[in-house]
């Protein structure tokens, strides 16, 4: 029933522009993977080469071991849902849910009964009878879901299905969603460009950029932990900050930013530091403290109050950078400061080429 | 509550409702007229002209004529001008801008121009048969009036759901048919309509492409009038309407049904 989609090796053009290089991406049975990044990122070309939409310059694509790459798209059966929904717009709800199991020639009473079961599914038995253009933007799309489900496709991919809907009903629809695709185990591929919708609903995240895949891991390593500038800044990471080990004793290594500014970190926390490497974190990885002589100097600028803490703006010989002080002792703009890593909150990256 | 409309609005529409339907009213008044001339008001009030119209064989023969010419080449140019319409919004992006531009073209060149030059080519360039140099040259005519009422029908159409249908087993082929077809169906309704009338009324492109033993309506009652000048044209001018508005509500009952079947 559900499949393992494997993704080998991909290149795609669009003319002579190259759109995506030598992709490759392994998707288990029953997972659910998100691509995420910013549009022209390559994701839903992605989803289109799998689709059967799109044929790839190079590589290939299977599916349960099955090889899709050169099977033309009507004979993939892959559940599809669209950003736009697209119902059939002539049809009624349930003849737009049937559609699919028509085309696989079922029964007209078996067909009836199986539609009957998923709008239940879907909480939308009432609306059976009614055209698409009568629906809500949360009803359409949940005909849409109910329309790539009833097939019971080994595969099902989403194309931003959650754009067009506001706020509340996103957040509601991104549960259900992965509830059926939870129940039903089925593999599935989610295109988004919204990171919270990415890391709350899947097992794994692709981050893309440009064609190709910075970093494939769970929410949770890819939030504390990215692989690598890009990731870190597209994640949150404020403070990129460059260093050179300068001198080393023991453990502990003496590194330089720009600026001059020099700090003595441990290797305790970070493993291993290399001679030239980047210092990121969010604001939360540098504590404002004016009690302290080590640390990068700061002049601070705005200070914003999160609730749990006070951040600032501040301005370094390192550059501008963020950093979170203490509820207990607010400090004005123009007074000078240190801001010190929190190495539990900061992470070391590989410098930029 | 009640909306105040300014009197010279009110007097401008009737002017323009006088405009548009007056002429109707001319001229089926004229046809019922009882003289052996045109007049309006008609004097006395009779059928006879619309008899006469059937008791004249070469009247006879163009309706039939006309009918056939104007079926045949509006089906050839929806054949024609529905997938051109189609390939041209689908793939918008990789064809080249001056394609549609290609298919209004014959709107661009004068009626007479485009009647004379198919004269020359097709019919005796090549001695096409007349009846079929008459379909070639309505077909041209009526083309450009398809391809652009359908491309606007299809500028709405959300080319996804065509997607949806073949990601869900329906082969390219049959999605054009029982998804993308149903969805533009008023529009080939209007290109028909459109097509049709104008097919059945022209005269600049005929009257290159008629010749001995065959005509069209419009012809013949141009070769009618230049010897009579009876209230047969008056008559005829009704029975064309009539004609057209028969083959818009058959067209719109049976292509509506057949749609809503599916």
């Amino acid at each position: 029933m559900t499949q393992r989609l494997t993704i080998e090796n991909i290149t795609a053009h669009y003319g002579t522009t190259k759109v995506l290089e030598d992709l490759s991406l392994d998707i288990a049975e029953g997972e659910l993977v998100s691509l995420l990044g910013a549009s022209g990122c390559g994701k839903t070309t992605t989803l289109r080469l799998v689709a059967g939409f799109l044929a790839p310059t190079s590589g290939a694509i299977t599916l349960g071991g099955k090889d899709l790459t050169r099977l033309p798209a009507h004979k993939r059966d892959i559940g599809l849902v669209f950003q736009n929904y697209a119902l059939f717009p002539h049809l009624s709800v349930a003849d737009n849910v049937g559609f699919g199991l028509k085309q696989r020639g079922i029964a007209r009473d078996t067909r009836a009964k199986r539609v009957g079961a998923m709008l239940e599914r879907v909480g939308l038995s009432h609306l059976a009878d009614r055209l698409p253009g009568a629906l809500s933007g949360g009803q359409k799309q949940r005909v849409a879901l109910a329309r790539a489900l009833v097939i019971e496709p080994p595969l099902l991919m989403f194309d931003e299905p959650l754009s067009n809907l506001d706020a509340k009903l996103r957040i509601d629809m991104r549960v259900e969603i992965r509830q059926l695709q939870r129940a039903n185990g089925t593999t599935s591929v989610y295109v988004t460009h919204d990171q919270e919708e990415a890391f709350s609903i899947s097992d794994r995240v692709a981050i893309m950029h440009q064609g190709r895949i910075m970093q494939l891991d769970t929410p949770e390593v890819l939030y504390q932990r990215p692989a690598n500038a890009f990731v870190a800044r597209f994640v949150g990471f404020e403070n990129l900050i460059p260093m050179t080990v300068v001198a080393r004793d023991g453990e502990t290594a003496t590194v330089e930013a720009e600026g001059g500014v020099r700090l003595s970190l441990s290797s305790g926390h970070f493993g291993a530091i290399p001679d030239r490497f980047i210092l990121a974190s969010r604001a939360d990885g540098l504590a404002v403290s004016d009690e302290t002589n080590d640390g990068i100097p700061a002049t601070l600028g705005l200070r914003t109050y999160l609730g749990r803490a006070y951040q600032y703006q501040c301005e370094t010989p390192a550059g501008h950078l963020l950093a979170n002080g203490p509820l207990g002792r607010p400090l004005d703009p123009g007074a000078t400061a240190k801001l010190v890593p929190v190495p539990e909150q900061c992470t070391i990256l590989a410098p930029e080429a | 509550m009640t909306r105040s409309v300014h009197p010279a609005l009110i007097g401008l529409a009737v002017l323009v409702f006088i405009f548009l339907v007056g002429p109707l009213v001319i001229v089926v008044g004229a046809a019922l007229s009882d003289t052996s001339f045109l007049t309006f008001p008609p004097q006395g009030l009779s059928l006879r002209w619309f008899e006469n119209i059937f008791e004249i064989a070469a009247f006879r023969r163009t309706i039939v004529t006309s009918l056939q010419i104007a079926f045949l080449s509006t089906g050839i140019a929806l054949v024609i001008g529905i997938p051109a319409a189609y390939a041209m919004n689908r793939y918008r992006i990789a064809l080249p801008g001056w394609l549609s531009t290609l298919f209004v073209l014959p709107v661009l060149v004068p009626e007479l121009v485009l009647g004379f030059s198919l004269l020359k080519s097709v019919a005796v360039q090549f001695t096409v048969p007349i009846y079929i140099s008459l379909v070639i040259g309505h077909t041209l005519l009526v083309l450009p009036y398809v391809v652009r009422v359908i491309s606007a029908s299809l500028a709405n159409f959300d080319f996804s759901v065509e997607e949806a249908a073949i990601s869900l087993g329906s082969p390219p082929l049959k999605t054009f048919f029982t998804i993308l077809l149903p969805n533009v169906r008023s529009g080939v309704i209007a290109a028909f309509i459109l097509a049709f009338i104008t097919s059945i009324n022209d005269v600049s492109i005929s009257i290159f492409m008629t010749g001995p033993g065959i005509s069209t309506l419009p012809i013949q009652l141009l070769a009618h009038t230049e010897q009579f000048f009876d209230p047969t044209v008056a008559s005829v001018s009704v029975l064309l309407m009539v004609l057209t508005v028969a083959v818009m509500a058959i067209v719109e009952r049976t292509l509506g049904l057949t749609f809503l079947a599916k």
